[in-house]
């Protein structure tokens, strides 16, 4: 019966092995549970969650083992808010059939025209307009539409591809508390540190004290300062829109950096990099930061990270104005430009496989742009863009 | 050997099966949880109602596993052989034993605290999983190996600014102190303030959990801000009508201070607070 259950706990994702299956049968068998169910939840609770934020998961599969409840949701499905969903209705449906459907009273049935209208919208827009985002990767990304903000008013822009989103968006704050797989990462970024000794000196150095103890002729302890960690590193973290799938491969990202290197500071762009980052993407329209501030205030020994996918229109990119959010006095590449005179060690880390690159034009664009160090966001991309970086 | 809480500590059902299962098997347990729910006190609760020493050993980001060991002091040594000190003919002068090793050779059994061990290295808990593991290790120095005379138990907190390693947590307990009901809040307050009036109790738990629920504070206030609060309310002897009043030219609790405990929440508050007296004006 335990078996069944701890292979209904590994079966759910949780990080549960042997070692922790023995520890609660020994436990068992010390007594530790008393025979009663609430205890023997808390107990297998204790031994197999080591974090608060799988508690909810495992309370899941032991409702589902112990008393036969046979739903256990799925993570992917439920994460959608019913926020978005009746934007989206909103958006889709006009106020005319909004109407006819709430006046049969029935959420399902909007949710079931919706579906339709969004089967047709597809087909509509399989012209491969590139706006739409990377095609399928989100539930909602292959019909051009951003689950987290409306766009309304979908006039043309002025180049023709890009549409002028004037909307305020939220977008999410990448979370650096995320914990499973982040310490690969933190194996692979390892590598980027350099030490070197400042501050206080607390530590002995032993050559140099047998050094000047000969040379003296009495003993002459020397001391220095204890290594660190000295490398600096500046990220610039692209968000919203067609980088939504990629949120939780950023997040481990984030909090992996943010524990290995002492001097870090992080930025948030959109698609490009323009006259302005933030770092708040809560009060982003408020709150922002003039690029060449943070130009002028990180020395050039800094080492700069981008993250982004570089899917976007080209314009933005190259043109003046071609930003889809405000109005952009210089184009994105020559801000790129800038940041790559001054500091000599910079990568563009995309989270888009690597195979399909050379399909997108803003990628090729981008990566010409970074002298070609553009890597892919997997382990093996970080290894060699923390070569590049040393 | 059972732990129920004690007359200072309201411990929660879950809490005490863990702490249970971790003193039974003598297995590490990690607790975590928000700053001030009392991971620490725990400990001291713990060794108290069991009637067993503690002993702390509270770890900083410098801190190194070996530290917990023993230290070998080179420097002095080196120094009385240059003095010719008779001292130096044996190497044990110069080993210093840590917090482990002092709780491996107590005779009876101790409660060793590992405080906040994620403000260390995050190859600080890999060092230690043979030692917490098997509960002995090997001095190096001296050739001798050093082994428990009684598992202590030992409690480790942390307060998740560092992953723990896999292999380190497989081998612990884990509990996560959630942050208190209201109704075990009342309790706590009764275990640490036995006289104090019922009436500003409920208007202070009132206030406090209107405050939890302000948006966007960087830092929640927490049990322990909750029980300085209260010490000071009663401290300045206050009038409850103070903390009833919804008067809106006095949204801001008294002694907000002692709850709040950055600028930007006082201002995020203060803020709030204006605006909601001009929607109500």
């Amino acid at each position: 019966m335990f078996v069944k259950f701890f292979y209904a706990l590994k079966e759910s994702g949780l990080p549960v092995s042997i070692k922790e299956y023995l520890t609660l049968m020994e436990a068992l068998k010390a007594g530790c549970s008393n025979y009663s169910v609430d205890d023997f939840y808390y107990l297998s609770r204790s031994v197999f969650v080591k974090d608060e934020t799988k508690l909810d998961k495992f309370d899941r599969v032991f409702g589902k083992t112990f008393e036969g409840i046979e739903f256990i949701a799925d993570d992917e499905t439920a994460e959608i808010p019913e926020e978005w969903l009746k934007k989206m209705a909103e958006l889709y449906l006009t106020p005319e059939e909004m109407e006819e459907i709430q006046s049969l009273g029935d959420w399902d049935e909007i949710m079931e025209t919706l579906k339709k209208r969004l089967e047709e919208q597809e087909k509509r827009h399989q012209g491969g307009n590139k706006w739409i985002g990377t095609a399928g990767k989100s539930p909602f990304g292959a019909y051009g539409y951003n689950p987290e903000g409306v766009r309304i008013g979908q006039k043309e822009g002025r180049h023709g591809r890009a549409f002028k989103v004037w909307d305020k968006r939220e977008y999410k704050n990448l979370d650096d508390s995320v914990e499973l797989g982040t310490r690969n990462i933190k194996v692979a970024l390892k590598k980027l540190r350099q030490f070197a000794r400042q501050g206080e000196a607390s530590e002995l150095d032993l050559d140099g004290t047998i050094r000047s103890t000969a040379h003296n002729g009495f003993l002459d302890i020397k001391m220095v300062p204890e290594r660190h960690n000295a490398v600096k590193v500046l990220i610039f973290f692209d968000v919203g829109g067609s980088m939504d799938p990629y949120i939780k491969l950023c997040e481990e990202l984030f909090s992996a950096a943010r524990t290995e290197f002492k001097h870090l500071e992080f930025f948030y762009f959109h698609n490009c990099l323009y006259e302005r980052v933030w770092k708040d993407n809560v009060r982003r329209h408020n709150e922002t930061t003039p690029t060449m501030d943070v130009l002028h205030k990180y020395p050039h020994d800094y080492k700069i990270i981008f993250v982004g996918d570089a899917s976007m229109s080209p314009y933005e990119i190259t043109y003046p104005g071609g930003s889809v959010e405000h109005w952009n006095e210089e184009a994105g590449d020559v801000w790129m430009k800038r940041v790559t005179n001054i500091y000599q060690k910079a990568v563009w880390l995309n989270p888009v496989p690597e195979e399909h690159w050379q399909y997108s034009q803003s990628i090729q664009l981008l990566k010409e742009l970074m002298d070609n160090r553009m890597y892919p966001l997997n382990l093996g991309g970080i290894d060699q863009a923390v070569k590049a970086l040393r | 050997m059972k732990f129920t809480g004690t007359d200072q500590y309201v411990a929660t059902e879950d809490l005490k099966v863990a702490v249970n299962a971790a003193a039974t098997l003598r297995r590490p347990l990690l607790i975590k949880g928000e700053p001030g729910t009392g991971k620490t006190v725990l400990a001291n609760e713990v060794a108290e109602a069991f009637g067993m020493e503690l002993i702390e050993w509270h770890i900083k980001s410098t801190t190194k596993a070996q530290q917990g060991l023993y230290e070998y002091d080179a420097v002095s040594r080196l120094r009385d052989s240059q003095l010719g000190d008779e001292k130096v003919k044996d190497i044990k002068n110069y080993i210093k034993k840590g917090k482990l090793w002092e709780a491996f050779e107590r005779d009876k059994t101790p409660v060793l605290l590992i405080d906040e061990i994620d403000k260390a290295d995050i190859e600080f808990p890999n060092d230690l999983l043979l030692e917490l593991d098997r509960m002995e290790f090997h001095v190096y120095e001296t050739g001798e190996t050093i082994k428990a005379k009684n598992r202590p138990i030992v409690i480790i907190t942390s307060n998740n600014e560092k992953e723990l390693p896999d292999a380190f947590l497989r081998r612990c307990f884990f509990h996560f102190i959630k942050f208190p009901e209201p109704e075990t809040m009342k309790d706590i307050i009764q275990v640490h303030y036995p006289d104090i009036q019922q009436a500003l109790v409920k208007e202070a738990l009132g206030v406090f959990f209107d405050l939890r629920e302000v948006p966007g504070l960087k830092k929640k206030p927490s049990t322990s801000e909750l029980l300085d609060w209260l010490k000071l309310l009663m401290a300045e002897e206050l009038p409850l009508e103070v903390l009833k009043s919804k008067d809106p030219n006095k949204l801001i609790p008294p002694l907000h201070g002692a709850l709040l405990k950055n600028e930007q929440d006082v201002h995020l508050f203060e803020r709030l607070a204006f605006m909601n007296r001009r929607q109500n004006g």
